[in-house]
C-alpha cells in the first residue's frame, strides 16, 4: 500500500523531536511533503504530510520507540492529498486586542458567512497574566471585496476588538 | 514574436550574474519585444528579467499596469537599471515565473529611485513606490543572480512585527 499520510505529533516541548521523528521517517524511506510544527503552550507540536510505500501499521511500529521514549502522542490518518496545489491568498483579515472569550469564533463565524475560506490562521495571546493581549492573523480566499469584509466585521469593534482587512496581491514576475 | 521558454528553479543558471548591455541592437531590441510576449504568457505575471530565459543581459520589463488602484508608470523597459534609493521596508507576498507551486513573504523597500536605459537609449530616471517598486526590486534581483527565495521571511513573522506599515 502506498499513499499519504498524516502524521500528528504533539509532546512536552523539548530539543531532539523534529530531528528523531523524521530519521526514523526517512530511514523507511518516507518523503516528506508540506509540514507545520510548532511550539504551543510548551508542547510541541507536528503536522506532517508523509508519502510511503508501508502501511499506517508499519509506520506505527516503525515510530513506537521514538514516540515511547519522548512521551509524545501520534496520530496517523491516510489522507488523499497532494503536493503542488497550493492556492494563494486574496485578503489578509489582522486582529488584535484584549483578551476575552470568543474572539476566534465571532470572527470566524462572520468570515464564513462571507465565504471567506480560511487558508492559514495563526493566533497567540500576549501581554501580561493581567492584562492579557490577543493577536490573531487569517489569510484566506474570498470573493468578495476588502470593503464588504470590513464593513461585516465592523459591529466587533464595538466589543473593543481591533481588525484591519487587506487585499493581498501576490506579485509574479 | 515568440514564447521563450522559462528556467526554473533550481537551474543554476539562475544564479549567474547578468552582463550590462553595450548596444541596443535590433537583435536585442527583437529579444525584449519576446521577453515581453513570455511575461504577458505567464497567469498574472507583472515583470519579467531577461536572465530568466537564459539571456544574461542587464534587461527587465516591468508592467503592473493591470493592477487596481496603484500609482504606475505603465509598461517599463529598464536597461542596465541602478537603484539609486531605497527608503522604507514592507512585507508582501512574491512569487515568480521561475518558482512555479510556492508563493512566500518577502521584504522589500517600500520607495526607490532608479535610473534605466529605456528602448530607445535614453537615460531615465524614475521615482515609484508600492506594488511597483517591488516588481522593480524583483526583477533586478534576477540581474544578480537572486531569486525571492533569497529574501523569504517566515509566513509567521508578520505576527510578531512591531511596526505596522500602512498603505
Ligand atoms: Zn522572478
Amino acid at each position: 500500500m502506498t499513499g499519504w499520510y498524516m502524521l500528528t505529533i504533539i509532546g512536552r516541548d523539548q530539543a531532539g523531536i523534529v530531528a528523531r521523528v523524521t530519521a526514523v521517517l526517512y530511514e523507511m524511506g518516507c518523503e516528506l511533503g508540506e509540514t507545520s510544527m510548532l511550539r504551543l503552550g510548551g508542547n510541541f507540536s507536528m503536522m506532517v504530510m508523509t508519502h510511503c510505500d508501508s502501511s499506517q501499521q508499519q509506520i506505527q511500529q516503525q515510530l513506537e520507540p521514538v514516540i515511547r521514549d519522548l512521551n509524545l502522542h501520534l496520530h496517523i490518518d491516510a489522507i488523499d492529498g497532494h503536493l503542488h496545489d497550493h492556492i494563494d491568498p486574496n485578503m489578509q483579515v489582522s486582529v488584535h486586542g484584549a483578551d476575552q472569550a470568543g474572539i476566534i469564533a465571532r470572527v470566524t463565524a462572520i468570515l464564513a458567512d462571507n465565504q471567506f475560506n480560511i487558508l492559514d490562521l495563526e493566533s497567540d495571546v500576549g501581554g501580561t497574566a493581567q492584562d492579557p493581549v490577543y493577536v490573531m492573523h487569517i489569510v484566506g480566499t474570498c470573493l468578495k471585496e476588502v470593503e464588504q469584509v470590513s464593513a461585516a466585521l465592523a459591529p466587533l469593534h464595538a466589543a473593543g476588538i481591533q481588525i484591519r482587512v487587506r487585499s493581498l496581491d501576490t506579485l509574479i514576475g | 514574436m515568440a514564447v521563450l521558454p522559462i528556467l526554473t528553479y533550481p537551474d543554476e543558471r539562475l544564479k549567474q550574474v547578468s552582463e550590462p548591455v553595450t548596444e541596443l541592437t535590433q537583435e536585442r531590441l527583437a529579444f525584449i519585444q519576446d521577453l515581453e510576449a513570455t511575461m504577458r504568457a505567464g497567469p498574472g505575471g507583472v515583470g519579467i528579467a531577461a536572465p530568466q530565459v537564459g539571456r544574461f543581459e542587464r534587461i527587465v520589463i516591468v508592467d503592473v499596469s493591470s493592477r487596481k488602484n496603484i500609482k504606475h508608470h505603465g509598461r517599463l523597459v529598464l536597461i542596465n537599471p541602478e537603484i539609486t534609493e531605497w527608503e522604507g521596508m514592507a512585507i508582501a507576498r512574491e512569487g515568480c515565473l521561475s518558482v512555479p507551486d510556492f508563493t512566500g513573504n518577502v521584504i522589500r523597500a517600500e520607495r526607490i529611485s532608479l535610473s534605466a536605459l529605456d528602448e530607445a537609449g535614453q537615460l531615465r530616471q524614475i521615482d515609484t513606490e508600492g506594488y511597483e517598486a517591488r516588481a522593480i526590486q524583483h526583477e533586478l534581483d534576477h540581474l544578480d543572480g537572486l531569486l525571492f527565495l533569497d529574501r523569504l521571511v517566515s509566513r509567521r513573522m508578520d505576527l510578531y512585527q512591531r511596526k505596522v506599515y500602512q498603505k
